[in-house]
């Protein structure tokens, strides 16, 4: 399989950072709140997800099921934007997926702690995101939410909406 | 009548099946076209519900020959996405054989993949690219004559 590039590592984590930062600097000063931007990010992610699968499943076979969705994106969809693979895929087996990442891309450089934890959502939605509008082209409706303890390790849950 | 191609992204994520771009050389006699593609959806999908439980090797996305007409040969492709190509060539156009189909399908699924990655086209809005419109004119150029 050819595999598609991002551009650069370094700069999609500044573009990311710049992102989060750029959103909540507005919204100070229009004094929305600070569930508006979380709601941004993630829709935000949510297009380049849609966009990213189209393009990353464009060379692969068909797949099988669901699980088999969950894995590309685990291995070849995190490889491509994280440079890693998540390191724990857990599954109830009735739509439930929990995506473990150890050493989460985008939390690495900011702290490995509990230092800074309040901010950590802000850098998640984006990554929510991505992974609902991947779910959502591939045909899965989906909900997803992220979850921090002690940084940079972090999870997604993955709740799959039949339709 | 001859040279006849028509090709059609039809979108399905939402399970409604609407027509993304549509597009017939010569024009004339075009409804019927579009009626061929509409009806050719149910076998799409036929045919990808039985490839689910089908051996890894047949999982490929270009699906073949979807059925024979008299005068028309069916054929299609569905992406991961569920986007489903249908292309509807002349029987007679002998220049047409698998492989060139498949390289179509191909070059269609490329062109689909680059508007979907411009930030200005709303997923599931019907295609007004030039650059897709450009990408069909010369292929329907090339090998309908």
């Amino acid at each position: 399989m050819t595999r598609v590039e991002m551009a650069d590592e370094a700069l999609f984590l500044l573009l990311h950072n710049e992102m989060v930062a750029g959103l909540h600097r507005a919204a100070e000063q229009g004094e929305a709140e600070n569930g508006r931007c979380i709601t941004k990010l993630e829709n935000m992610g949510f297009r380049v997800g849609q966009g990213l699968i189209e393009r990353f499943t464009k060379d692969t076979a068909r797949f099988k099921d669901e699980l088999d969705i969950m894995k590309f994106i685990c291995k070849d969809f995190w490889t491509t934007v994280f440079k890693k693979q998540i390191d724990n895929l857990r599954t109830n087996h009735q739509g439930i997926y929990v995506l473990q990442d150890n050493k989460f891309r985008l939390l690495t450089q900011m702290s490995a702690g509990k230092q800074y934890l309040e901010h950590a959502p802000k850098y998640l939605a984006f990554t929510c995101g991505l992974i609902r509008g991947g779910l959502s082209n591939l045909g899965i409706k989906s909900i997803v939410t992220a979850e921090v303890s002690v940084m940079p390790a972090c999870k997604f849950q993955v709740m799959i909406q039949k339709m | 009548m001859e040279r006849i191609a028509l090709l059609s992204p039809v979108c399905s994520p939402r399970l409604q099946n609407y027509p993304l771009y549509i597009r017939s050389v010569p024009t004339e006699n075009e409804l019927k076209f579009h009626y061929t593609v509409h009806t050719s959806l149910d076998v799409v999908d036929e045919k990808i519900s039985a490839m689910g439980k089908a051996l890894v090797d047949q999982r490929e996305l270009y699906l073949g020959l979807l059925y024979p007409t008299e005068d028309y040969k069916v054929y299609g492709y569905v992406t991961n996405s569920k986007v489903k190509f249908v292309m509807v060539v002349d029987s007679s156009n002998t220049a047409l054989r698998d492989n060139e189909i498949r390289s179509m399908f191909r070059k269609l699924h490329n062109s689909y993949t680059d508007i979907m990655c411009n930030p200005f086209y709303n997923p599931g809005d019907c295609i007004h690219s030039r650059a897709f419109d450009n990408m069909v004119t010369s292929m329907m150029m090339q090998y309908v004559k």
